[in-house]
């Protein structure tokens, strides 16, 4: 199945929970636009028929109340409702039961980055999905509320620290959608979108076999390390300028930089020191800031980890 | 407009010291115990509040009509949303109506002296000016940054002001609780005689309902604060699950005091529409008893559908089905009402004075807002939509199209009432037509690129996302509204010095407060009215009565 373009209302429809939403979404307009007709029309109607010509001018009917039309606009309101109330509620259900054999992913928000988790055990900062495959997200946080939004998929779910949600979707043809956060979660809120890659099944297999995120061939680890830098986020934190400081410390000049802990003692930045401060940032807290630095323990592996070193060595 | 003088009433020929030079000084103000001052003290206040929100609301989108970073950053933006959320909620809307033309209005409308607890009234004026001055010290403390909902497990984790902010709202509770305290005994206990509750007026029915939510729901909202603060200041695990707590817990709590609150909100100007509505077609209020009694039922059923807040936060979805249900049961009031204005018109003889301009905006705009309101309580598009910006558009058509426009109709309305002259139509009704134009530029927009996917509280995006057009037009007509409103103040100010003296019923209105001199005595009435008839008795074409003469009402 192919994907559908969008419409003045809605993005394209990339996934086959869609199609079932937008024909809902068409109808509850469709209801509103009869509705807004009426009671737009009617006000202007009435408002140039009955306009005061003199001002001396009284009206000429105390009609006060009708039994019968009061009823009317109560009564067909209260049936429209009950038919949006039970059509919205089975799509509903229907989206929120992800089908038996669904292929799972574990997904990790934190601030301000995704984390994708496969059943070979390998995590990437997109996602990456086969196209004509049901997929269930299982989602926790490891900080504050996120939310997970594909507009094109039609899903949204929050992502909470203190429990697992899920969201489903199969979609419908390779290709590229955006993910979102749409629960606030600070200053990089904004920032936290990534991208959907659907693949096709034979090639999903084959990317994955090579792991998705591995070095893309032909590029050298500096680049690429400087490609992670934004994948993971650390941007939001982290300067590449000279002494700027945001969140955390700038990266400029930090390999082979000494510096001080919380805790009062001295370090010298090198590749063990920064390989401790990804994994296990809590263990040494750079004096003066807030303990804010999330783990990437589980997200970055080893050849990631000297990309980005290598590229911080650049940083001079 | 008809300079008719109030009927039937025995209005003094002599003008007599009113209200506003009864006592002079600023003390006299400050600690002034009458209802008619403490509404014109809160009036301005909510003018320098709804100033302040309104400054932060022309940054936020100066900053979103580009990507990128265009006048602020990231950290600035979200504390100038968060607080412009605030401002606008907590300082302008909820004392808006109720409080500056509430308490003006409301013991007039009966016929009262003055409110059932005076000086109530007063130390409520002074917890709302003590609440204001909180909050505005903590936002020149740097201001919080967790928008107007303090979410845990953000709002107890971040290391901005959080608990000066959370008690400034908290402080500000008691203010609200007092005045709709106060307003309930009134209604119940000072009416004039004859001033049954079915000839009440619907803006009486309207603060009545109002109030009781204000009484009953405000509390919740201030444990719920206490609790986020002791949870920051004594690390009691309530809501942050890194203590042990639930952040769903604190959204529960969270809103049910915040959906009753949105009829806190829109109810008092719902009751400003059907005393223009009716003013101004000179007509009897179709459905009378239908307005006055779906008051009361927003007031009950909006307490039973907070959930609707939640339908993706991961409730169960049972639960969001019971929420998604009640939510629609409560539509079909404000529904009621909607027809109900738009049917008053029918052979009516209507006038299009500035009020009038604010009513019909308000009916549109408020119908719109109403409306979109569908595929959202529908819970199975509400995946889609929920936490874009069709919600942002949508609360603001209700908000904004609803209650601010009901509440500009009413301060043109009651104005030469309140201080005794008559501003110049035209600018009047230029900027009444211009908010109109601004706010559809600014707001519309945000419906189609919410459902096209753009979340809200987005410092940026980015430029292939296909949004900047949307935004481009929305921050547009954000200057117009500007430029509408504008007009307006200076029309009303320039009118104190300038304005022709007003008569005492200029509209020819028929409820109590155009039957004594505009601006009133101190004590309102020289005796007490007793009233005889409905509030919407307007005479009929041909029938011997003149709008200037007898309703059977003698005072
Ligand atoms: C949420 C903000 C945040 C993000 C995202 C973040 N960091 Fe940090 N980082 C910090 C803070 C705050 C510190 C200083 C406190 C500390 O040492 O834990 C820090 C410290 C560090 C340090 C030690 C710096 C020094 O001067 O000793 C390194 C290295 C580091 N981060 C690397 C990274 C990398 C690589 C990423 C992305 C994969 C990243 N950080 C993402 C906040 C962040
Ligand atoms: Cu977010
Ligand atoms: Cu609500």
């Amino acid at each position: 199945m192919d994907n559908k373009a969008g419409s003045f209302w809605l993005p394209p429809q990339a996934s086959t929970n869609a199609a079932e939403l937008d024909e809902l979404f068409a109808f509850v307009m469709d209801i509103n636009y009869v509705f807004f007709a009426i009671i737009f029309g009617m006000t202007v109607y009435l408002s140039v028929k009955y306009r005061r010509r003199r001002a001396d001018q009284m009206a000429t009917s105390d009609v006060d109340h009708s039994l019968l039309w009061e009823g009317a606009w109560t009564f067909i309101p209260l049936m429209l409702c009950v038919v949006m109330f039970v059509w919205g509620f089975r799509v509903f259900l229907h989206q929120n039961t992800a089908p038996e054999g669904a292929m799972q992913i574990n997904v990790t928000a934190q601030k301000w980055s995704w984390a994708f988790n496969y059943d070979d055990g390998q995590t990437t900062s997109d996602l990456y999905v086969p196209a004509g495959r049901p997929v269930k997200l299982v989602m926790k946080s490891k900080d504050v509320l996120h939310s997970f939004y594909v507009p094109d998929f039609r899903v949204k779910s929050d992502v909470m620290p203190n429990r697992y949600t899920s969201v489903w979707f199969e979609a419908l043809a390779p290709g590229q959608h955006r993910i979102y956060c749409t629960e606030y979660c600070g200053k990089q809120h904004s920032g936290m979108y990534r991208t959907v890659h659907v693949l096709s099944e034979e090639e999903y297999a084959a990317k994955k076999q090579k792991g998705f995120e591995g070095k893309p061939e032909g590029l050298d680890p500096v680049a690429w390390g400087k490609q992670l830098y934004t994948k993971y986020g650390c941007n939001a934190c982290h300067s590449l300028k000279e002494g700027e400081r945001l969140v955390g410390p700038s990266f400029w000049g930090l390999v082979g930089r000494e510096g001080v802990t919380a805790a009062g003692e001295k370090y010298v930045a090198d590749e063990q020191y920064i390989n401790e401060s990804i994994m296990e940032p809590m263990a040494k807290v750079v004096q003066g800031y807030a303990p804010a630095m999330p783990s990437f323990k589980g997200q970055i592996d080893d050849d990631q980890m000297n990309a980005l070193i290598a590229f911080m060595k650049t940083l001079k | 407009m008809s300079d008719t003088q109030a009927p039937g009433y025995h209005v003094p020929e002599q003008e007599e010291t009113n209200y506003l030079h009864a006592q002079p000084g600023l003390m006299s103000w400050l600690m002034s115990i009458d209802h008619k001052r403490i509404g014109v003290m809160y009036l301005i206040a909510v003018f320098l509040t709804f100033a302040l929100g309104g400054f932060l609301a022309l940054a936020v989108r100066l900053e979103l009509i580009a990507p990128g970073e265009t006048i602020m950053t990231a950290e600035t933006y979200n504390r100038v949303f968060t607080l412009h959320g605030l401002v606008m909620v907590f300082l302008f809307i909820i004392p808006g109506i109720p409080a500056a033309l509430g308490n003006f209005v409301l013991p007039l409308m009966l016929g009262a002296k003055d409110v059932a607890f005076p000086r109530l009234n007063r130390a409520s004026f002074h917890i709302y000016v003590v609440g204001t001055i909180m909050a505005l010290w903590t936002t020149l403390e740097g201001g919080v940054d967790t928008g107007w909902t303090f979410y845990t497990p953000y709002s107890s984790t971040t290391s901005t002001p959080v608990v000066m902010m959370t008690m400034s709202a908290f402080v500000l509770g008691f203010s609200s609780i007092f005045t709709g305290l106060n307003f309930i005994v009134t209604t119940h206990k000072m009416r004039a005689p004859g001033l049954t509750w079915d000839r009440l007026p619907l803006f009486v029915w309207a603060i009545y309902a109002t109030s009781i939510i204000q009484v009953m729901a405000t509390p919740v909202l201030g444990i719920t604060l206490l609790l986020l603060a002791m949870e920051r200041i004594m690390g009691i695990g309530i809501f942050d699950p890194a203590l042990g707590g639930d952040p769903v817990l604190f959204q529960h709590f969270f809103w049910f005091y915040s959906h009753p609150a949105v009829y806190i909100m829109i109810l008092p100007g719902m009751g400003v529409m059907s005393e223009l509505v009716t003013t101004f077609s000179r007509k009897r209020i179709f459905g009378y008893r239908a307005i006055a009694l779906s008051s009361i039922a927003i007031a009950v059923i909006s307490f039973l559908v907070w959930g609707h807040h939640m339908f993706v936060s991961g409730q169960s979805a049972y639960a969001g089905m019971v929420f998604s249900f009640l939510t629609f049961f409560v539509a079909i009031p404000s529904a009621i009402k909607i027809i109900n204005w738009s049917t008053t018109l029918y052979k009516g003889s209507i006038s299009f004075d500035a009020p009038m301009l604010w009513a019909l905006s308000f009916l549109i705009l408020f119908t719109i807002g109403g409306l979109t309101g569908l595929p959202l309580g529908t819970i199975g598009t509400d995946i889609h939509l929920h936490d874009t910006y069709f919600v942002v558009a949508h609360f603001h058509y209700v908000m904004m199209g609803g209650t601010v426009m009901a509440l500009f109709g009413g301060i043109h309305y009651w104005w030469p009432k309140m201080f005794g002259r008559m501003y110049s139509e035209t600018p009047a009704r230029v900027a009444a037509v211009l908010v109109f134009i601004g706010f559809n530029v600014t707001f519309f927009p945000q419906f189609i690129m919410g459902s096209q996917g753009m979340p809200r509280r987005y410092y940026d995006y980015t430029a292939d996302s296909g949004y900047e057009p949307y935004h481009v037009a929305s921050t547009v007509g954000s200057w117009i509204l500007l430029l509408g409103m504008l007009i307006m103040g200076l029309n009303l100010l320039s009118s104190l010095k300038k304005g022709a003296k007003a008569s005492a019923n200029p509209w020819g209105a028929r409820s109590l407060e155009w039957v004594t001199q505009s601006p009133p005595i101190e004590h309102n009435f020289h005796e007490i009215p007793t009233v005889t008839q409905d509030p919407y008795e307007f005479p009929l074409e041909g029938s011997q009565k003149k709008a200037s003469e007898g309703m059977d009402v003698t005072a």
